[in-house]
């Protein structure tokens, strides 16, 4: 096996983001590009995902040195398989992209950019050095940056605005916890971490940091009360920025924090349990509650990444194997699930001029499919059996139930009722009333003048995954069973990074 | 010297804080850039503090005589800093932007997308 397989994913999407930037002439191939750029990548991943599935734990070292000295990249079953479900976001928005984004947009050098926000995002699942791990959210944040205010509308410069400075200042306080760590213990490998602070005399300084490490994850995971600028943010640029922000920032937040409590600051884990419950829960209410309070489609789903962001910190704060699984398969659900439902609401967009439901109705009549299509992922958030969310949610809750945390699992079955409540609501107002005849006036909306099959065709396949994994969820939840069991024996993880031989400086 | 960082790294955050719940969002930058020099201060310091001792290895040893100043943070700090120019140019850019499409630079008229 070559180790060198864990820079396939950065690699493709780097050198297609730069093939894409010599190319900016033409508009054709910057779409043809875009598309085979992201596609590559799904392969390029897929293959990490294999590897990383049959021989455990795979660890390079850029540049050769070995750790903790130089930058390790490493890449076990939950690092692998998130980049595995980023790229296929990636594959999927980038098909639906063709649709929607028009000429003034690529002029703007979206596919590049596009390109740069996956690279970014796969880079900080697999990077094992927490300062690199800063510089791969720096990547990913830039490029989102450029993408949420591209279109240069009052409300999009106002979303993006918001975006920016707090994103900015959880990078800050990221760079002070790490600096304080590193002052601590001298070193930034996330495996060496684990090694020294299970030995560390003072854990007073390990604790600030990692509080540090803590507040500004959260905010990039949008947990409470640190999600204001999700809601204000994802509804304002093209659908399929926001489809693609949805699945996957907040979900590079969930799995630092993941990563954090599982390898880093597992001896200190005892200390955060309770504030990472309470946070969870209070995330989960908080978020619904914004959505039930909500009239627009978009603005609803952004509340309910909130909400369902609380049931993966939930599986994280419980720590249990099986929470720990059912935290990645809600992961891997979750990513899915609402990429898809935002992009249903492009197609309805496109249909009706508009998101906002007091404007819009009578989708049922006029397309039966797209009710289908919106169908499938809304009662998979909403946790319906047999679709993939019900399987998530009930690992969840069984977990809790194992530990008795009874107040935890009240929240989120509460909270669970109130997400059905909010997809009836769009279900009854988008597919099921008659088309209102006295609409409030309201700015018409579009959203592209591409052919529709460049949006239909992403959507159905993410819904026939979404049916798929709530069918045959068995092979899928026994490999998180496998991914959650390499969280939490770390020791794999440690041994591959730190007893690995010199490599990669010679090629 | 660490007191006077350690002083100097508190006022730098104590103003950025200050500058953020101003109501100017220009003063939301420049709290933000504050911040970011703070964090970029106290990365620095955590290397240890030590006049004149350059990581420099003499002829004929292996290692650089202790105590030396660590190099690595530096490092970090440079590519920190680097990275915080582009993004406090874009910052600004999109401030000077997004105030000339809401008219004001009052934080208070930013409340559209909220609601």
């Amino acid at each position: 096996m070559n180790e060198l397989v864990i820079f396939l994913p950065l690699l493709v999407p780097l050198c297609a983001a730069v093939c894409l930037l010599l190319t900016a002439k033409s508009i054709r191939f910057q779409r043809i590009g875009g598309v085979v750029g992201s596609i590559l990548t799904l392969i390029a991943s897929s293959y990490l995902l294999w590897q990383t599935d049959v021989h455990g734990v795979i660890v390079a070292q850029a540049g050769g040195w070995a750790a903790p000295l130089g930058i390790t990249f490493a890449a076990d079953r939950l690092g692998a398989v998130m980049v595995f479900i980023s790229s296929l976001m990636g594959a999927a928005v980038a098909i639906y992209s063709l649709s929607e984004i028009g000429e003034d947009y690529i002029r703007k050098f979206f596919y590049p950019l596009f390109l740069f926000l996956l690279f970014g995002v796969n880079g900080a699942f697999l990077t094992g050095d927490l300062f690199n791990l800063y510089v791969w959210f720096e990547v990913m944040l830039i490029s989102s940056f450029v993408l949420v205010s591209m279109g240069g509308k009052k409300n999009e410069l106002e979303g993006g605005l918001k975006y920016v400075c707090l994103n900015l200042l959880a990078s800050a306080l990221f760079l002070a916890g790490a600096g304080i760590l590193y002052g601590k213990l001298g070193t930034l490998n996330m495996a060496d971490l684990s090694v020294k602070i299970a030995t560390a005399s003072e854990p007073t300084w390990i604790i600030s940091g990692s509080m540090l490490l803590l507040v500004s994850f959260g905010l990039k995971a949008g947990v409470f009360p640190l999600f204001f600028w999700l809601p204000a943010s994802y509804h304002t640029p093209p659908v399929a920025v926001s489809a693609i922000f949805a699945g996957l920032l907040t979900k590079v937040g969930v799995y630092a924090l993941i990563r954090a409590y599982t390898l880093i600051f597992t001896p200190l884990f005892g200390e955060i349990q309770g504030i990472l419950i309470t946070i969870s829960v209070l995330t989960m209410i908080t978020g619904v509650l914004g959505a039930a309070s909500h009239f627009e489609m978009r603005k609803i789903l952004s509340f309910h990444i909130v909400s369902q962001i609380g049931y993966m910190t939930l599986g994280l704060a419980f720590m249990t194997p099986l929470a720990l699984a059912a935290a990645i398969f809600y992961l891997i659900h979750h990513i899915i699930v609402k990429t898809n439902l935002f992009l249903v609401s492009g197609i309805v967009i496109r249909k009706k001029g508009s998101d906002d439901l007091a404007r819009i109705g009578g989708l049922y009549k006029s397309a039966p499919w797209l009710a289908a299509l919106f169908f499938i992922p809304a009662f998979s958030l909403g946790g319906i059996p047999p679709l993939s969310g019900f399987w998530a949610k009930l690992g969840i809750i069984q977990s809790g139930l194992d530990i008795g945390a009874y107040v935890s699992v009240a929240a989120a079955l509460g909270v669970g009722i109130l997400t059905l409540f909010s997809m009836t609501k769009i279900w009854a107002e988008a597919f099921w009333k008659k088309q209102p005849e006295h609409a409030p006036e309201g700015e018409r909306e579009s959203c592209g003048d591409g052919h529709i099959a460049w949006m239909v065709i992403p959507v159905t396949f993410l819904a026939i995954c979404t049916v798929v994994i709530g069918l045959f969820g068995e092979p899928l939840f026994a490999f998180s069973e496998r991914a959650a069991a390499q969280l939490a024996d770390s020791s794999e993880y440690i041994s591959a990074v730190l007893d690995a031989p010199e490599t990669g400086g010679h090629e | 010297m660490e007191i006077l960082f350690a002083v100097l790294i508190g006022i730098l955050f104590g103003s950025g804080i200050y500058c953020l719940l101003r109501r100017s969002i220009v003063k939301l930058v420049i709290g933000i850039v504050l911040i970011g020099h703070g964090a970029n201060l106290l990365v620095f310091s955590s290397g240890g503090l030590l006049a004149g001792r350059p990581p420099i290895v003499e002829s004929g040893q292996l290692a650089p005589t202790a105590p030396y100043g660590d190099p690595l943070p530096q490092a970090m700090v440079l590519t920190a800093i680097v990275i915080g120019f582009g993004l406090t140019a874009f910052a600004l850019t999109l401030v000077h932007k997004a105030e000339r499409a809401v008219g004001e630079d009052d934080i208070n008229a930013f409340n559209s997308t909220d609601t």
